[in-house]
């Protein structure tokens, strides 16, 4: 019974700690496309960040210095991409995909010409990631059946990004559905003309929330390569800024059914890792690449069939322009 | 009507605006003023400027030059930030509403009164609720926008610019999505708004509407003013002939109808629109040889559906349709667009620039789209351009297309010459049915007489034409017979000299169902 116990925290565990990038970013991309911007470079952003993050909290053994170079990176290129698409209306996803391209080459190139280990960081030491938070009492509660492991495998040593995704959902949740914000950011995604003529700057509003995506997918990125890894890889986000997307579109654009569909996809890979090498009861041991395929075809399976109909942000992917 | 106070300055008051939209000089000097506590319309045809001075007026567009005034103050308005703080509002043609976002969302928007909304909300609720009782805007504040019927949705709209705390209200074209019902509250408000001494300046190409609702009247051609007058003082007939420069016939003469043997004889249609709802359920008609039959209803009624279908662009989902008596259910390979081209049906469709035209493209080539394939405009490998061309410059001139010039891309051209072009095409071809769509959506007072005879003529020559419009003038102005559609459903019909207007209001508003 313990050890069904144990087998589930360790998946529910691993479901987390895979999640948090995902939300991330599609917490980021929840911002940039309410206000009406297609967002397709996540990925790019995020491996900007994971790179600068890394090589920064290598160089001065700082991880909150890493954590800030992140950001600062990720919102210079979400600005690129608002100054393409808000201020010269262009076409927002050639823009995202100029990004991702950008980034793909341009971070182990500077990795290489900095570090000279082949387009990597070197390998962080323990002080230069970013900290895990304990928490007091897991001795006390340890005794206790069910609560007790749960305490201590899911909830104690938690990464601090981990809290801070955490506390980022409760906020969007709020921002989105009580704030005069939120209201001016779904109105200038939904009809932006609407937003024009009550005296408000759409310009203004779809910076902002470029920007908010920006810090997110910087952050995303810092957990990438100082929270949950050690270290920056060449191509290290593996399609996690398109997960992402996925799970934004699956969840309809709201913030609690985006949720739900990063921790799905979280939840197949956690199981995927699990499943490796593992012989199945009727089908024997499937080959190890079936497996890693499993959250993939998942996503192309629930894009697919089951999300129903997407509804977008109407007016999401297209530039303002005033009707005369 | 109301003589303005002599010594109180004007509401509203511009002084020789201009505007250039490129090389089109869209505002030339345009100076006009608004008596305070008035209903003052402005009207001109397309193009004429009317809905660019105020979308200046209300910042939403840059003057190149010229004063504005509230109150007798020169005001700069650059922003509708601007306008609404110098106590303008406006209702845009096009609602400026979010559609997912409740009543209340909409009306508190820009307007919110603090970082968050609940403290907010409770005011503008109590605020509403006052307005709404003063002015007869009455609207559920809790339902999505996007549900409400527009009539409704236009009440959103004037809400949204007395919650700003409006004096002055600017109206683009209110009526053109009403039913008559809509358009007679929409004016009950209005006259309150004025009982209550605010200004109203409402735009609009509708005479009828200018003689009923307005005290003062600026009349708009080419960019400019050509006439402020008392409306007491004016005449249709008058106002006609300012907008247009030139006398314009504003009834069509035509003689009785002497109608044929059946041309097109529809029963139990039903058609399904892109996303599998039913939007035809059951219709039947006859269209006759020599005869007009008018289809009116507020628009999404499946007037759209039906008119598609019957043009073979949108597969049946149940029905009979039969042409000269030949079931046309039967030979699918003839009911398409093509096949219907050959057996003599033409097709002047409701959305010209998207169905009608390719606006792209050169009006000699529109202007032989769906009979690319007539050897007459072909070579042994090539198309005969000589031959296009004249084809197409003897019918500019038939029809009186402007600028005559056969190789200008059909986006060139405005509404009128666009519909003219696709008319020409359709009607030349000589068909025995006419399936027409919305003629005069969006085309000048001069085009639309001119239209309106050609469709006359053709009736004349024993030609069936089956007429959809969601203009009811235009309906009553030509039709010989006229259905009224409802809900996919035809509930009623009338000749056009009984058929009084309120009583087709009923029926197109569902009321007196199947009368």
């Amino acid at each position: 019974m313990d050890d069904a116990l144990l087998v589930v925290l360790l998946l529910a565990d691993a479901t987390i700690r895979v999640a948090t990038p995902l939300v991330l970013a599609a917490f980021a991309a929840l911002y940039s496309e309410r206000a009406g911007v297609v967002d397709i470079g996540l990925e790019g952003k995020m491996l900007a960040g994971a790179f600068f993050a890394a090589a920064v909290a290598s160089s001065t053994g700082n991880p909150w210095l890493g954590l800030g170079a992140a950001v600062a990176a990720s919102v210079a290129l979400a600005l690129v991409h608002g100054f393409a698409c808000i201020t010269h209306k262009g076409n927002q996803v050639v823009s995202g995909m100029a990004i991702n391209i950008l980034v793909a080459g341009l971070a182990p190139t500077l990795a290489y010409a900095w570090f000279r280990q082949g387009g990597q960081t070197p390998l962080l030491p323990g002080e230069a990631r970013l900290p895990q938070i304990h928490l007091p009492g897991v001795e006390a509660l340890s005794g206790i059946p069910v609560l007790g492991p749960v305490y201590r495998e899911l909830i104690d040593d938690a990464n601090v990004l981990i809290w801070l995704t955490v506390l980022l959902v409760v906020a969007t949740h709020w921002l989105f559905t009580r704030s005069r914000f939120g209201l001016r950011l779904r109105a200038v995604g939904e009809n932006p003309a609407a937003v024009d003529t009550a005296g408000l700057s759409v310009t203004r509003l779809r910076y902002q929330a470029v920007i908010i995506t920006g810090v997110l997918t910087g952050i995303a990125g810092a957990y990438l390569s100082t929270a949950h890894g050690a270290g920056f890889v060449r191509d290290m986000t593996a399609g996690k800024g398109y997960l992402a997307l996925a799970a934004l579109i699956f969840g309809k654009w709201r913030p609690w059914p985006t949720l739900f569909a990063c921790l799905l996809f979280a939840f197949t890979d956690a199981v995927q890792v699990r499943l490796q090498g593992v012989p199945l009861p009727v089908v024997g041991v499937i080959p190890v690449q079936f497996i890693q395929m499993l959250p993939y075809v998942l996503t192309v399976l629930l894009l697919a069939g089951f999300v129903g109909r997407a509804v977008a942000p109407r007016a999401s992917g297209v530039p303002y322009v005033k009707e005369r | 009507m109301k003589v303005p106070m002599p010594r109180q300055p004007p509401a509203l008051e511009t002084r020789g605006v201009n505007k250039w939209f490129g090389a089109n000089h869209a505002n030339r000097d345009v100076s006009l003023a608004v008596p305070k506590g008035t209903i003052h319309g402005v009207i001109g045809e397309n193009g004429a400027g009317k809905s660019t001075i105020m979308s200046i007026v209300y910042g939403y567009l840059p003057a190149d030059g010229g004063t504005i005034l509230v109150d007798g103050r020169p005001v700069a308005v650059r922003s509708p930030r601007d306008a609404l703080v110098a106590g303008i509002g406006m209702v845009h043609q096009h609602f400026m509403l979010v559609d997912p976002f409740t009543v209340l969302e909409n009306v508190l928007l820009g307007a919110e009164g603090g970082v968050t909304l609940a403290a907010g909300m409770a005011r503008a609720r109590v605020e509403l609720t006052r307005l709404a009782r003063d002015y007869g805007l009455e609207v559920d504040l809790d339902r999505p926008v996007g549900e409400l019927p527009v009539g409704a949705q236009q009440r959103v709209e004037i809400l949204k610019a007395l919650y700003r705390g409006a004096d002055l209200l600017i109206l683009d074209e209110p009526t053109g999505v009403l039913t008559p019902q809509e358009t007679d509250h929409l004016f009950r408000i209005l006259r309150a708004l004025r009982g209550q001494g605010k200004t109203v300046v409402i735009i609009t190409h509708k005479l009828r509407e200018i003689m009923e609702l307005t005290d003062n009247v600026t009349v708009m051609r080419r960019g400019q003013v050509v006439a402020n007058v008392a409306t007491a003082d004016t005449s249709r007939e008058e106002l006609a002939e300012l907008m247009v420069g030139r006398k314009v016939l504003l009834r069509v003469e035509k003689a009785p109808a002497t109608p044929g043997p059946a041309v097109l004889e529809v029963s139990g249609l039903r058609v399904r629109d892109g996303a599998g709802v039913e939007r035809v359920k059951g219709v039947g008609l006859t269209v006759r040889a020599g005869e007009i039959v008018g289809i009116a209803g507020v628009s999404g009624n499946g007037q759209s559906e039906l008119l598609e279908a019957l043009a073979g662009m949108r597969p049946l989902a149940g029905g009979s349709v039969r042409l000269r008596g030949e079931e046309l259910t039967d030979r699918p390979d003839r009911f398409t667009a093509r096949g219907l081209r050959a057996l003599g049906v033409g097709h002047v469709p409701e959305d010209r620039q998207r169905v009608g035209l390719v606006t792209s493209f050169e009006a000699q080539e529109c202007a032989i789209l769906g009979h690319q394939g007539d050897p007459a405009f072909n070579g042994r490998l090539l198309m005969d351009r000589h031959a296009l061309f004249d084809r197409c410059a003897a019918e500019m001139d038939a029809y009186d297309v402007r600028p005559r010039d056969p190789r200008l891309p059909a986006a060139n051209f405005s509404g009128g010459n666009q519909q003219k072009i696709v008319l020409a095409r359709e009607m030349e071809r000589n068909p025995d049915l006419l399936l027409v769509g919305q003629p005069t959506r969006g085309v000048d007072i001069g085009a639309i007489e001119f239209i309106h005879r050609r469709l006359v003529a053709l009736r004349d020559q024993g030609k069936a034409i089956l007429l959809v419009s969601v203009e009811l003038d235009e309906i009553r102005a030509l039709s010989d017979r006229i259905l009224v559609m409802f809900d996919g459903r035809l509930v009623g019909e009338a000749a056009p000299d009984e058929a009084d207007e309120r009583r087709l209001g009923l029926m197109m508003a569902g009321v007196a169902g199947a009368a």
